[in-house]
């Protein structure tokens, strides 16, 4: 007897199950976040989330609306300052898994949060890197989620904000000291994996009821699929209550502050 | 010795058209009311920087008060753009804006490297971003010890720094808590600082390793209650998360804004 679930909820649930308890987790607001906590709230009890504001360790009953909400301070282990954060635990290589969205994807898994159009006269100015261009680089791996759409996922990302592999899928070789970058991007229509070789991304599994005609023409340029391709798991019973309970919980905090 | 002032007198006395003004505070303790006396005493040309402007800066840039900013996330978090801020960018209004922009890793750094009294600050960061291409702040060093190419950026060195704590003490010693954030950096980094505080108080109650700036390392200290808000100043009140959501509506629309700020700031507010 299947369940009924959103293409959103796919997303939030196959990205939570990227994640363990052996894993220390540089966790960007939005869908990485809720991610994130789902994860920390069902399979991954023991996973070790860390915010830039300076949270260390930290586990939110609701999902802060910004990455220094007070419940992120109040519930962590400790709270550090933000040069500590990005120096010692980013670059001093504590971070294994740096778990980020975006506004735009290239086929290298380049990111971009800067702007759309011209540097000097945008079209559509976003707010930047923050602390993703580090992140990127510094943690030990990157996890990308974002929605599938043609708008999202383009052949080439007008400004590379945060460097997946480069215009060329060769812009970690030789690097010293850096992570090894995106492993895997999940969406709401499949999840895709660098090729070892090109660094290109490609489809492995499709999340159930999914064609390939559907990412096709969500896909911005001529996507591939592997030669295997899965189809991903659908999410379990409590994984979804956990979901909503989360989500219903975050929506009453935040509209009820004042 | 920091020296106790109004919040008008404070921010009339220490901040000058031209100035270069670091306002800091990661998502907490924002400093909302200086910012706001920033916009009632009209000052002119200044060179904002924040890692993340906030709607502190979205309402001094569409307010008229900055020439340039420098910061490295300027979005509203978890709700969307800074539409102020964005309409500065994008077509000069109220007046032409110019940006440089950095990651947070490399303005943390920055502040560090001033408070520390360096020149410059060096970091592992900026591989394979365009952001060098578009931020001719940004050099690329190589390690004397072991030839590893590494990333350079000025120290960030303020005319003055602003922030909001939670309480100081009657001599002017200060304490910060909760999501300290580059707070203790801005000050030490600057020439001159100006601290609001939720409250005076006689004793501290700061534990050994607490973040406090001592009194002498302070120019100013006014006393601001919610001088935070709409962020937050833990122990004392939340973030309003509900007036950073409401805040696209005003922002967006220029006339909005305008009613907004003189309802809000103008008209109201202010000792």
């Amino acid at each position: 007897m299947s369940l009924e679930f959103t293409s959103s909820e796919m997303m939030s649930v196959t990205a939570a199950r990227a994640l363990n308890n052996d894993m220390t987790c540089f966790v960007g607001i939005g869908l990485p976040s809720e991610a994130a906590n789902l994860a920390r709230l069902t399979h991954a009890p023991d996973v070790t989330l860390i915010y830039e504001s300076g949270t260390l360790q930290t586990k939110p009953d609701v999902l802060p609306l910004s990455i220094g909400d007070g419940e992120l301070c109040e519930s962590a282990l400790t709270t550090v300052s933000v040069p500590e954060m990005f120096r010692y635990w980013l670059q001093g290589g504590k971070v294994s898994v740096g778990f980020l969205g975006t506004a735009q994807i290239d086929r290298y898994a380049n990111i971009n949060t800067t702007l759309i159009g011209d540097y000097r006269e945008p079209k559509v100015r976003l707010p930047g890197g923050g602390g993703a261009p580090e992140i990127g680089t510094n943690a030990h791996e990157v996890f990308i989620t974002v929605k599938h759409s043609k708008r999202t996922f383009v052949k080439d990302v007008d400004f590379i904000t945060t460097v997946g592999f480069g215009r060329d899928g060769k812009a970690r070789d030789n690097a010293p000291n850096i992570g090894r970058g995106p492993t895997v991007v999940i969406t709401d229509l499949c999840i895709l994996k660098p090729d070892p070789d090109t660094k290109e991304l490609v489809v492995t599994s499709l999340h159930p009821g999914v064609t390939r005609e559907q990412v096709i023409d969500a896909t911005g340029w001529d996507i591939r699929f592997a030669d295997q391709v899965d189809t991903t798991p659908e999410p379990s019973a409590k994984e979804l209550d956990v979901l909503r309970d989360l989500k219903a919980r975050t929506n009453a905090h935040h509209a009820g502050q004042q | 010795m920091a020296e106790f002032l109004s919040l008008k007198e404070a921010v009339s006395r220490h901040i000058n058209d031209g100035d270069t003004v670091a306002m800091e505070g990661f998502t907490h303790l924002i400093p909302f009311a200086a910012g706001h006396e920033i916009i009632r005493q009209e000052k002119r040309d200044l060179t904002l920087i924040r890692m993340t402007p906030d709607l502190v800066y979205d309402q001094m840039i569409g307010a008229g008060c900055a020439k340039k900013l420098i910061f490295s996330w300027g979005g509203n978090p978890g709700v969307g753009s800074l539409h102020r801020l964005r309409d500065a960018v994008e077509r000069g209004w109220p007046n032409q804006l110019e940006i440089l922009e950095h990651s947070h890793a490399a303005m943390a750094c920055a502040y560090e490297a001033g408070a520390a009294g360096l020149p410059l600050a060096v970091l592992r960061g900026y591989i394979g971003s365009d952001l060098p291409k578009v931020n001719d702040q940004i050099k690329f060093i190589e390690c004397p010890f072991t030839g590893e190419k590494l990333a350079a950026v000025p120290s960030v060195r303020p005319d003055v720094s602003v922030i909001h704590a939670q309480r100081a003490d009657r001599k002017g010693n200060v304490l910060v808590e909760g999501i300290i954030g580059i707070q203790k950096e801005a000050v030490l980094a600057a020439k001159r600082s100006i601290v609001t505080v939720e409250e005076v108080v006689d004793d501290l109650g700061a534990s050994v390793n607490a973040c406090v700036l001592p009194s002498w390392a302070i120019t100013a200290i006014a006393e601001a209650p919610k001088g935070a808000k709409p962020s937050y100043a833990l122990g004392y009140y939340d973030r309003d998360n509900a007036f950073y959501k409401e805040w696209d509506g005003i922002a967006r629309d220029r006339d909005a804004f305008q009613a907004w700020l003189n309802e809000n700031v103008f008209e109201n507010g202010g000792a």
